[in-house]
C-alpha cells in the first residue's frame, strides 16, 4: 500500500481526479472550494492536461459539455451559488447523455450566503437541479479518503451510465486535512467510439450529441429509456455504511460533516446505554432506500441530522414508507450540530419512544 | 487516547503551519489525525484557529469544540475558549501577548512570552513553533525526535533553509 500524506479535501479530490484520467478541468473561483481550481492550475500544465479559468460557471460547464462530448473524461468544480449557474448546462449535459464530474463544495444559502459548510443543496443535487425529468448520481464524501474514492467512483459510473455525476461535500471536507492513500482501483474503460465526437475522418457517419428533440414522440422514448438507466442504478448502485447498528433502537441518518459529528454523539449517547447507531447514505442517489426501509423494521425512531432545514428528511419518510418517526437535528447557515446538539435529538428520541 | 487541540490566535501568526506540523506527527506516528482551519473571513487579518485531533481510533467530528490542549496567541482566543476547555485542560498563553492569567482553576496554565523570545532570537515570526515547543514538552504529545522528521515533511524543499529556525524555535519552547 502505498504510503499515506497529509491533504486538504479539495486537493485530495483534484489529485483523484488526475489519476482517475481526468485531463479536462474548466472552473471559477469561489469559496470553499477554490483549492481545487488552484490545485488543477498547478498540476495540469505539467501533465499535458487543460487547466481553464472560464470566464463564469455557465462557460465552464459548458466547456465541460464540450470534451465529454469528445469522450474526455472532464470536470467542474464549484460552490452552492456557482452550481445554481451550472444548472442549465448540467440539464443539457443529463440531456444529451454525456458522462462528466461535477464537484460541489457546499456553503451556506440561499443567495450568496455565506462561505461555512452547509448542506442545503441536498435538493439541488438529488432531484435534478436543472430543468426536466433527469438525476445526478450523488456521492457524499465523508472523509478526505471518500473525497479521493468517491471521486474516482463518480468517473467510474458516469462513463458506466452515460451521465453526470456529482461529488456533495461541503465546506469542512473540503478544507479539513486527514491522512489519505491514493492507492486507488484501476481505471476501467468505457468504449466511447459508438457515440463520441472525435472527427470522422469521413470514415463514418456523424456522431451527434444533442438535446434538442422536437419530435415529442421520440423525446418521450428518450426519457423513458432514461430512466430504465436510472431504475437499474437505483437496483444495483445505492450505497450506505453502518455505524453500531447492530442492537440499535435510534437510528441517525446523516452524510458528510453531519455523519461525522454525529459519530460522536452517538459514541456518548453508548456510554449512557441508549442503543443508537447510523446509516449514513454514500449515494444521495441513489437513495439506499432498502437498508433504511430494513431499518424501520428494527427501529423505534429515526433521526436526520442535516445541515439544511429538513430536506433528506423527505428521502427517509419516503424511504421508509413513514413506518416510523423521523426527527429532524439540523443546523444552517454555516452552523454545524454540535455533538450535544445530536445527544439532544437522541434523547428527545428515546424518552418520546417514537412520538414525533 | 484522543487528543483534542486547538490552536488560536490572528491571522498571520502561523497558527494553520502550527497545526500542520502536529498533524504530520500524527501521519509520522500512524496515528488517526485530523486538522481543520477556521477559513472564514477572520483569517483575513482577525483571528484564526485550527482543530488538530489525534486518536487511535477512527475520528468522528474534526471540529474541536473542548480542547483538552489549547494554545492562545492573542487575548480574543483565550477570552473565546478558556471557558470551552475541559477540566484538566493544559492551556498554553503567550504571555507576551496576553497580559491576564488564566481565570480557571481546574484547568493547568502555562506562560510563555513567546513573540518577546522570537524577536530576542532574532526568529520573528516563529513565535508559534516556541510555543509548539513549549506545548510538546509539557504534554507529552509529540517525542522531540519526530521534531526533525515532521518539519522535513511539512516544509517543502525548496524551502529548506526555514527548517532550521523552525526546529530552533521548537527547541527554544521546549527548553524554556
Amino acid at each position: 500500500m502505498a504510503e499515506k500524506v497529509l491533504m486538504k479535501g479539495n486537493e485530495a479530490l483534484a489529485e483523484a481526479a488526475i489519476m482517475a484520467g481526468c485531463r479536462h478541468y474548466f472552473g471559477y473561483p469561489i469559496t470553499p472550494q477554490t483549492e481545487v481550481a488552484a490545485y488543477m492550475a498547478k498540476r495540469m500544465p505539467l501533465i499535458g492536461g487543460t487547466f481553464l479559468q472560464a470566464e463564469s460557471e455557465i462557460a465552464a460547464i459548458n466547456m465541460v459539455y464540450g470534451a465529454a462530448a469528445a469522450g474526455k473524461r472532464a470536470m467542474t468544480s464549484s460552490s452552492s451559488p456557482g452550481i445554481s449557474l451550472k444548472s442549465e448546462g448540467i440539464s443539457y449535459l443529463a440531456g444529451c447523455d454525456l458522462p462528466a464530474l461535477i464537484v460541489n463544495v457546499q456553503r451556506g444559502g440561499p443567495g450568496l450566503g455565506g462561505i461555512q459548510p452547509s448542506q442545503s443543496d441536498y435538493f439541488q443535487a438529488t432531484k435534478g437541479g436543472g430543468h426536466g425529468d433527469f438525476h445526478l448520481i450523488v456521492l457524499a464524501p465523508a472523509s478526505v479518503q471518500e473525497m479521493v474514492n468517491l471521486t474516482f467512483k463518480g468517473f467510474d459510473l458516469a462513463d458506466k451510465y452515460r451521465m453526470p455525476a456529482m461529488l456533495l461535500s461541503d465546506g469542512t471536507m473540503g478544507q479539513m486535512m486527514e491522512p489519505v492513500s491514493l492507492d486507488v482501483d484501476e481505471i476501467k474503460q468505457y468504449d466511447k467510439s459508438s457515440w463520441a465526437c472525435t472527427g470522422t475522418k469521413c470514415e463514418r457517419e456523424h456522431h451527434i450529441i444533442n438535446s434538442l428533440i422536437i419530435d415529442p414522440d421520440e423525446l418521450e422514448k428518450y426519457n423513458f429509456e432514461r430512466f430504465e438507466r436510472y431504475a437499474k442504478i437505483e437496483a444495483e448502485e445505492a450505497m450506505h455504511d453502518e455505524y453500531r447498528m447492530e442492537d440499535a433502537e435510534i437510528c441517525i441518518v446523516a452524510y458528510g460533516v453531519a455523519a461525522r459529528v454525529s459519530q460522536n454523539a452517538i459514541d456518548k449517547a453508548r456510554e449512557q446505554g441508549i442503543k443508537v447507531g447510523m446509516i449514513r447514505p454514500i449515494t444521495l442517489w441513489p437513495f439506499p432506500k432498502a437498508a433504511l426501509n430494513a431499518a424501520a423494521d428494527k427501529v423505534k425512531t429515526f433521526i436526520s441530522v442535516e445541515l439544511s432545514m429538513g430536506q433528506m428528511i423527505e428521502d427517509i419518510e419516503l424511504a421508509t414508507r413513514c413506518k416510523k418517526p423521523v426527527l429532524l437535528c439540523n443546523r444552517v447557515g454555516g452552523m454545524i450540530p454540535t455533538t450535544e446538539d445530536i445527544l439532544n435529538s437522541i434523547a428527545k428520541a428515546n424518552s418520546v419512544g417514537g412520538d414525533k | 487516547m484522543t487528543n483534542q487541540i486547538l490552536l488560536s490566535g490572528f491571522g498571520g501568526q502561523g497558527i494553520l503551519f502550527a497545526g500542520k506540523f502536529l498533524a504530520y506527527d500524527g501521519l509520522i506516528e500512524e496515528r488517526e489525525v485530523s486538522w481543520l482551519p477556521s477559513y472564514g473571513p477572520e483569517m483575513r487579518g482577525g483571528t484564526c484557529n485550527c482543530s488538530v485531533i489525534f486518536s487511535d481510533k477512527k475520528i468522528g467530528s474534526p471540529i474541536v469544540s473542548n480542547p483538552d490542549i489549547l494554545i492562545a496567541m492573542n487575548l480574543p482566543s483565550l477570552d473565546k475558549f478558556e471557558s470551552a476547555a475541559v477540566p484538566g485542560a493544559k492551556i498554553f498563553v503567550d504571555s507576551s501577548l496576553i497580559d491576564r492569567k488564566v481565570g480557571r482553576d481546574d484547568v493547568e496554565a502555562y506562560y510563555i512570552p513567546a513573540t518577546r523570545i522570537a524577536s530576542d532570537e532574532n526568529l520573528s515570526g516563529l513565535a508559534n513553533m516556541i510555543m509548539i515547543g513549549h506545548m510538546i514538552k509539557k504534554t507529552g504529545i509529540m517525542t522531540f525526535e519526530n521534531v526533525e522528521r515532521a518539519m522535513k515533511k511539512l516544509v517543502p524543499a525548496k524551502k529548506q533553509n526555514l527548517i532550521e529556525l523552525n526546529i530552533k524555535a521548537v527547541e527554544l519552547g521546549y527548553n524554556y
